[in-house]
């Protein structure tokens, strides 16, 4: 054996690997695996797009538009003039239950907070807390890194410049007398922005961190004033701006601004009534046609209210049953070989 | 060490007499070498040798310091590289960077680095094995010590003296001074240079023969005037100066070369002529060889065509951008963000600076990772083909080698085969089969007979020969491991082995008993008479032919004798009385035993007139005694001598002579001994050898017969130039009888497939034979025009010959070659043979390996008379072809009329060929060849096939592939796309030149139709999937841009887009490209049909990759759209909606890829596992890594939050699965309905066996029966001719009766090509 191995040595291994021989699945398209697979396919999508679209069907929205726009619309005055904290309302009226928990959003349209220059005009690190950041914010920040003074603007950047600052406060109408919904500001932003990737810095009380910064340049109050009734909401960990700094995929988009507080008469969410928003309208969108809008929505296990995926899974999934049918059809006409 | 930087330093401050005399030597070309030893001593600046190379070889391409900038400058030879980095410092530029610019530098450096750790570590591996060779041993003079002092090989000089042992490797090429060998031969083994197997002969410089004491080289002062370095190993040139001012020539039998090996030879000593890199080895040694493959070319088009859509894309985006902006007009919007002067940008400024950013951001589309994966599949498709078992030949223990890495897929497109007959298609282990003496036939039935019985035997005996053989190796392990060192060369040990089984084979000769008879008879009348002194002359001429007839096959050779015991050894002289008369003999004279030469100059001439007048019978023969008393010197047993000859014909004749006694025994380069019956051993003066050379295709010696004293010249040849130079036959009615019957004889062999070779002589008379060589010292001196002198004056000499007969020595067929050509030409492969044999001899081998069928029609060109191309040749060349015009245009009229159609099969012949190939006239040639099933081109030149396969190539615009075995076959194997070599008997030349070399002919079917299938159909749906994966990839980002105002945003992190291709989707890829089979081994190779897959490009036409594109962007928009409606007018953030279409995006590609494959091993498993977990580990932890980092994406958390979401599943379920309907309906669709061959080939697979070989064997009786609709590939009938020739008759010979022009002039004429080839060529 070992004389017939040195008279080899070119001989090469006689593997399966090496000769090319693994054990090897070989799927074939044929008929007879498609038609039986596109059906189980199709007849599970529908299923789970049945069970989409009832569950999306359940859901409820309301969307108040209060861009104004039109003339006759409540808050056209205020869209029309540049005067700060204009205040407008708008009244609605519930039959049924709005089943809770509700959310309450703010949408925009037509706002492109994933143009690519806005989205890179911020400083991570400045938003994490880093002191140093303060004094000189990065230079992808700029132009609003400075003022026109030379004094660096923290929170810098143009997604913090541009911050949503309409504000709302909810009232129920009930036989006469006008009370205000509760609406809860806590963890409307992701828990691990408003705990890890955004920090103020360790410096009490918070405001002497600010010291030598101005605020952004479209903002009435300083970042560590955002909040006058809660101070842990202050600085860059204030919800709004949590949510704000969240930038939306595309060019309409809502984002929470409050959820509605499960207490009270508002236990199952909102009951039948008129409801007055009132608006202080400060956000200008009508330069770049955009549009506002007040969003309630309560939510299922799979988000919001979408009718779409469970259209999708019908339309894929009947598409499946179509096809097969059709291959069936194709079968029954064709025979081929090795069926035979 | 130290003599090198001695020797640099003295080239530093060389003076300026120096350099003139530097600067002179290369205008005359010649290199002047003087001993080192005179010079040693003295200063180092004073030798005159210090400015050629020194023995060091450096191969390498890098040292460390150059490493860096030198690779990377060839890295950047590759356009695709310099883009890549182009777009890479395009993100250093701040207005338009839209990655992260470290970032955006990894895919590049990453894919640069890898190149650079491959090259250098093959730099490295050089390295390494220059130093090993640098650092061997050999002896070198040193005049301070007055000995041989072992050095470096590095440390050796031109102009130093080295002393060889037995077995030791030449360091340098060497000019042999001094040899121990009494004869001052030295014997050398050339295998690493041309894997020849045979001893060559090298011969000490005439002015030192005569030494008898040892050589001194203090005595040495001589000064060698020779050409500069050149790398043809069959020429040297040059002379020597003596101090008294006399030259000798210089041939290439006195310089050994770098690389081979001393044999035979205790110790010789030389001087060193050329060293290192100027040695003839290492010019010869050129790299490996890098081709362009069809598939690549065809990819790089698409590759450009991705430039162009990538250029669409961008400038879309940037037309957008600019109305995007422009739509605002002076009313910037809040998120618009002022240029960092806090400007506005225009919105034409900010669509240019845009369109720069778009070409960042969709990169990708232009596959960066393309040309590394395909490199990384070539290499391992290379390696499976190594691997191999059923192209491994067990016999010889080798196996196919790639020696070309990159166009493996080639191999599956192939459309013409270009084949050299003899040892491609036959074995070239030549039997001696029949033979004619004097014309009269002796059939050798018995031979015949044991022969059938061998092959009948074949098989079993080879099993128990591979099994049990033990083959005598040479004793010097060490050297031949160094050996393999030097050239790098595949060890050749395998050639010996098999020759050694085919000799033993040959050996055993069962002659012709009537033949035996009368060379018994002959030789006991020869004894009679010269026991009494009677004049040989007196011979029956019948008695004396035959005689003569083995005296020629024994001598008319090169062959060297050896003894079995030690291969390796030549056969030598013990007897020391012997041993005065060789002295004596050799210190007269001549001899040098090849090419067209014997430096004996002058002392030849004098000694002609010395011995003229003692030139009687009793001295003849007294240099060996007859051996009468039995006690022969001869100590060996002569049955078990071995002749190692340069072409395999020659053995078979030398061992055909033996059987009937006539046996060669010795060979010096002055005098051949040879034993006859009755009269013993007799030594021939040898007086000349006039080499073969495949321009005269014959060769003669001559020699002084020992019997009669006569100059005789013998020749041996092909019949067609013998047969032209017989003396005029009506000198004698007698030698017209022979002439005549020989040539029917001859006719008969053809017809039989033997090859043909005619036995003539010529008895010269002093007065002739001075003349002559008068003439022949005159050329043979000759420094310029050499070559053409000594050919001019071998013609001279080969005249007016006698003919004695002929001989047929069979070429068996190797084995399946038939099978082979049948199963090839099924697969609509062109094969035309091109041969240097006969006509007949090739007419018979191809009816024999079915490349011609008995019911073809043959078409046959023969030119009867030359003359140039022009005129009245063109005319007629034009009327006789002009039938074909009408099959050339392959109207489909002609496959319609109701004639009988015939299969044409076209036999041309190398006159005609000239023509054919004449500008004029090529297009019509082919038009005739193309109609033709098979063509046979014989007689052919090398040039002539080269010329035959560029023609082809050229205008056919055809895949061509040329297989061949010898030297002859070297040009045409460059030509030819796919270049084949045989590593068969005839050496390596072939195989170097070659980009695949075969142990056989027969693999050729499974490298073409299984491996280059697979590897073409790998590599193709491989480069398809890559283009598409890349399109869909980035058309998901383009989509966005409508969403995004197109300001070249994207909602797929940097990350993912920067590492989708070099990471997560880069295996499962490569497993694919790399193990896919579209169809088993098996069926390929049973249905050869399926080749016609790859000979039309099916697997990848300019209009799939123009569907993969539409089939990539659907699914992106597929893959883009879901998540966009699925997440509309919800509160996502860019991010967490971008992370899922990535994803899905990554699942699709990944699905993709698996309906395109076609076998699942469970590395198809792993690999698309693991690419999915590898996304998902490094998005966890990319996600999960730091709070802060990674801007712009920032993307903390969102994969972890991502799948808490049921809707992100939802998605992952229903996109890929939406995104790949339409593929997979049209797939499930086409494999039902209008199923492509090969996958009718797929669905045979799955069959059960037996019903598959049904389905076979009723398809190899039906091809192209109606009894097939269901299996429709089996009536690709694709390689039926155009046209067809119609017409009644055999065989239909067109014979070209073209003007007259004397065939010697037209010779003249083209001598130039002649001789270019003749170097190269080799016995037919």
């Amino acid at each position: 054996m070992v004389k017939q191995e040195s008279e080899s040595a070119n001989r090469p291994d006689n593997t399966a690997f090496t000769q090319q021989r693994l054990p090897a699945w070989q799927p074939i398209l044929s008929a007879g695996i498609v038609i039986p697979g596109f059906v189980l396919i199709g007849l599970a999508f529908i299923g789970i797009g049945v069970a989409l679209l009832v569950t999306s069907r359940s859901i409820q929205v309301l969307e108040l538009d209060y861009t104004g726009d039109s003339n006759g619309s409540p808050c056209s005055s205020c869209s029309q003039s540049d005067i700060a904290n204009c205040k407008c309302s708008l009244n609605f009226t519930l039959t049924t239950l709005f089943q809770g928990p509700v959310f309450f959003y703010y949408g925009l349209s037509n706002y492109f907070q994933n143009y690519r220059r806005y989205g890179a005009s911020k400083d991570d690190n400045q938003l994490y807390g880093d002191l140093s950041s303060f004094t000189s914010p990065s230079s992808s920040c700029s132009p609003y890194n400075y003022d026109s003074s030379k004094k660096p603007i923290v929170p810098c950047g143009s997604i913090a410049n541009s911050m949503f600052n309409d504000t709302f406060t909810l009232t129920r109408t009930v036989s006469g007398t006008t009370n205000n919904v509760t609406l809860d500001g806590k963890g409307i932003a992701w828990w691990t922005d408003y705990n890890i990737k955004y920090r103020n810095p360790s410096v009490t009380p918070l405001k002497n961190a600010f010291n030598g910064t101005v605020k952004p340049i479209n903002w009435a109050k300083p970042a560590y004033e955002l909040d006058a009734s809660d101070r842990s909401n202050n600085g860059f960990v204030n919800q709004d701006f949590l949510v704000w700094m969240r930038r939306a995929a595309l060019p309409n988009f809502r984002k929470l601004y409050r959820r509605i507080d499960a207490s009270g008469d508002y236990q199952k969410g909102l009951p039948a009534g008129n409801y007055t928003i009132d608006i202080t309208y400060n956000y200008p969108v009508r330069a770049f046609n955009g549009a506002k809008k007040i969003v309630f929505s309560n939510v299922s296990w799979m988000g919001g209210s979408n009718e779409f995926l469970g259209i999708a899974y019908l339309v894929i999934g009947s598409l499946c049953v179509v096809m097969s049918v059709v291959m069936l059809i194709v079968y029954a006409k064709f025979k081929f070989p090795d069926e035979e | 060490m130290a003599r090198h930087s001695e020797e640099d330093a003295g080239m530093a401050k060389a003076p300026p007499a120096a350099r003139q005399r530097k600067k002179k030597p290369k205008e005359n070309k010649t290199r002047t070498v003087h001993a080192n030893i005179l010079h040693d001593c003295a200063k180092g600046d004073e030798n005159p040798n210090r400015h050629y190379a020194n023995n060091k070889i450096k191969t390498t391409k890098y040292t460390v310091l150059s490493f860096l900038p030198k690779n990377l400058f060839e890295q950047f030879h590759r356009f695709a590289n310099v883009y890549f980095v182009f777009i890479a410092l395009l993100n250093f530029v701040p207005v338009v960077n839209a990655f992260q610019p470290e970032l955006a530098l990894a895919p590049v450096v990453f894919i640069l680095s890898v190149t650079a750790i491959k090259d250098l570590w093959e730099d490295y591996r050089r390295h390494r094995s220059d130093k090993e060779i640098n650092h061997m041993d050999c002896l070198v003079y040193s005049r301070a010590e007055r000995r041989y002092v072992e050095k470096y090989w590095k440390e050796v000089r031109v102009g130093d003296f080295i002393r060889l042992r037995c077995n030791e490797i030449l360091p340098a090429d060497v000019l042999l001074l001094s040899s121990s060998d009494p004869d001052r031969l030295c014997h050398i083994e050339t295998a690493t240079l041309d894997g020849e197997t045979n001893l060559k002969q090298r011969q000490v410089v005439r002015s030192f023969y005569d030494l008898d004491c040892e050589f001194d080289p203090l005595k040495y002062n001589s000064i060698i005037e020779c050409e500069k370095p050149n790398n043809d190993l069959n020429r040297f040139r040059g002379y020597i100066i003596h101090r008294s001012g006399r030259r000798d020539a210089l041939y290439k039998e006195n310089l050994l070369l770098r690389g081979c090996t001393i044999r035979n030879t205790e110790e010789a000593v030389g001087i060193v002529i050329y060293a290192g890199h100027e040695t003839k080895a290492m010019l010869n040694n050129n790299g490996p060889r890098y081709k362009r493959s069809k598939l690549e070319r065809q990819m790089n088009v698409d590759v450009f065509w991705c430039v162009i859509i990538l250029l669409v894309m961008c400038l879309f985006a940037a037309v957008g951008h600019g109305l995007w902006m422009f739509q605002y007009g002076d009313n910037r919007p809040v998120f618009d963000v002022l240029s960092p002067e806090g400007t506005n940008l225009s919105p034409i400024m900010s669509a240019i600076y845009l369109f720069l950013t778009m070409i960042i951001v969709f990169q990708v589309l232009i596959p960066i990772s393309l040309f590394v994966s395909i490199e990384i599949v070539k290499i391992c498709q290379v390696y499976f083909i190594h691997q191999d078992m059923d192209l491994y030949d067990e016999e010889t223990d080798s196996h196919l080698q790639c020696r070309a890495l990159n166009i493996t897929e080639d191999l599956g497109q192939m459309q013409y085969i270009f084949s050299d007959k003899t040892g491609t298609l036959t074995e070239n282990k030549m039997v001696f089969r029949r033979c004619t003496v004097a014309g009269v036939e002796y059939s050798h039935d018995a031979n015949a007979r044991r022969l059938a019985m061998y092959q009948e035997m074949d098989s079993e005996e080879e099993e128990s020969m591979s099994h049990g053989g033990t083959l005598p190796r040479r004793d010097s392990v060490t050297s031949h491991q160094s050996a393999r060192v030097v050239l790098r060369s595949q060890s050749t040990k395998s050639h010996r082995r098999t020759g050694s089984r085919a000799e033993a084979k040959r050996a055993n000769i069962t002659p012709d008993p009537k033949l035996l008879d009368k060379v018994n008879d002959c030789s006991s009348q020869m004894d009679f008479m010269r026991f009494h002194s009677q004049p040989m002359s007196q011979l029956p001429s019948d008695l004396s032919d035959i005689i003569d007839f083995f005296i020629a096959l024994t001598i008319c050779n090169t062959v060297v004798v050896s003894s079995p015991n030690q291969p390796r050894h030549k056969v030598t002289l013990t007897c020391s009385g012997q041993k005065h008369h060789l002295i004596t003999n050799r210190s007269s004279n001549k001899g040098c035993s090849s090419l067209l030469s014997s430096p004996s100059a002058e002392s030849t001439l004098t000694k002609l007139h010395e011995e003229q007048p003692s030139g009687g019978l009793e001295q003849a023969f007294s240099p060996i005694p007859p051996s009468y008393d039995g006690k022969t010197s001869w100590n060996l047993d002569e049955g078990e001598l071995r002749y190692e000859a340069e072409s395999p014909d020659e053995a078979a004749l030398v061992y055909a002579a033996r059987a009937y006694k006539c046996s060669l025994v010795g060979r010096l380069p002055d005098q051949v001994i040879v034993e006859l019956p009755h009269l013993g051993k007799l030594s021939f003066e040898l007086l000349h050898t006039l080499g073969f050379d495949s321009t005269r295709k014959r060769m003669s010696v001559v020699v002084r017969h020992p019997l009669t004293d006569q100059i005789t010249v013998y020749t041996k040849g092909a019949d067609s130039v013998i047969m032209d130079l017989i003396k005029p036959p009506d000198t004698g009615k007698r030698q017209k009888k022979i002439v005549c019957r020989t040539q029917h004889y001859l006719n008969l062999y053809a017809a039989d497939g033997l090859r043909t070779l005619c036995i003539a002589k010529k008895i010269l008379s002093k007065e002739e034979y001075a003349c002559w060589l008068q003439r022949h010292l005159a050329a043979e001196t000759a420094i310029q025009g050499r070559e053409e002198l000594l050919f001019e004056s071998a013609l001279q000499l080969e005249t007016n010959l006698h003919l004695l007969g002929a001989t047929g020595i069979e070429d068996r067929l190797q084995d399946g070659v038939p099978e082979t050509i049948a199963s090839l030409r099924k697969a609509g492969l062109q094969i035309w043979v091109l041969t240097g044999d006969k006509q007949e001899t090739a007419v018979n081998i191809a009816y024999a390996c079915k490349l011609l069928d008995p019911e073809e029609e043959l078409l046959t060109l023969n030119a009867k008379f030359l003359c140039s191309p022009s005129g009245p040749t063109t005319k007629s060349f034009n009327t006789n072809f002009s039938p074909f015009d009408i099959y050339s245009s392959s109207s489909p009229s002609s496959q319609s009329t109701p004639f009988l159609v015939h299969r044409l099969g076209l036999v041309i012949d190398g006159r005609t060929l000239a023509y054919a190939l004449d500008k004029s006239l090529e297009d019509k040639f082919l038009a005739v060849a193309r109609s033709c099933r098979s063509v046979l081109c014989c007689r052919s030149t090398p040039l002539q096939k080269s010329m035959v396969v560029k023609l082809v190539r050229n205008k056919l615009k055809v895949m061509t592939l040329a297989i061949g075995d010898g030297a002859n076959d070297v040009s045409m194997i460059q030509v030819a796309d796919v270049g084949v070599g045989i590593s068969g008997q005839e050496g390596m030349q072939a195989v170097m030149a070659s980009d695949f070399a075969l142990p056989r002919f027969r693999y050729l079917q499974k490298l073409l139709l299984v491996h280059g299938h697979w590897c073409y159909s790998r590599l193709a749906n491989m480069i398809l999937y890559f283009f598409y994966k890349n399109a869909m990839f980035v058309a998901l980002i383009f989509w966005y841009q409508f969403y995004c105002g197109f300001s070249g945003s994207a909602m797929i992190d940097q990350w993912y887009l920067i590492f989708f291709n070099l990471m997560f989707s880069a295996f499962p890829q490569l497993i694919t490209g790399t193990l896919d089979k579209d169809v088993s081994a098996e069926t390929l190779q049973q249905l050869p049909q399926l080749y016609v897959n790859g000979q039309n490009s099916e697997e990848y036409k300019p209009y799939m990759f123009w569907m993969n594109m539409i089939d990539a962007f659907y699914q992106s928009l597929v893959c883009f759209f879901i998540p966009y409606f699925a997440y509309a007018d919800s509160d996502v953030d860019l991010f967490t909606w971008g992370t899922p279409i990535t994803t899905l995006a990554l699942f699709t590609i990944l699905l993709h890829l698996g309906t395109e494959t076609k076998t699942w091993t469970w590395m198809n498993w792993m690999s698309i596992a693991f690419s999915i977990a590898l996304f998902f580990t490094v998005a966890l932890c990319y996600n999960a890594s730091c709070p802060a980092c990674y801007s712009p994406s920032n993307p903390y958390w969102t994969m972890q939050r991502l799948l808490q979401e049921p809707l992100f599943y939802l998605l992952c379920f229903i996109t890929p699965i939406a995104a790949l309907l339409p593929r997979f309906f049209y797939r499930a669709c086409q494999g039902t309905l209008f199923p492509s061959p090969v996958q009718l080939g797929r669905q045979l697979d799955k069959l059960p066996a037996d019903i598959r070989r049904n389905i076979l064997s009723l398809s190899r009786v039906k091809v192209g029966s109606p009894l097939c609709p269901k299996l429709p590939f089996l009536s690709l009938a694709k390689a039926s001719p155009k046209g067809y020739y119609k017409k009644d008759g055999r065989s239909q010979v067109v014979v070209l009766a073209l003007c007259t022009f004397s065939s010697s002039c037209w010779i003249g004429k083209h001598r130039g090509p002649f001789l270019a080839v003749l170097l190269h060529s080799k016995f037919f």
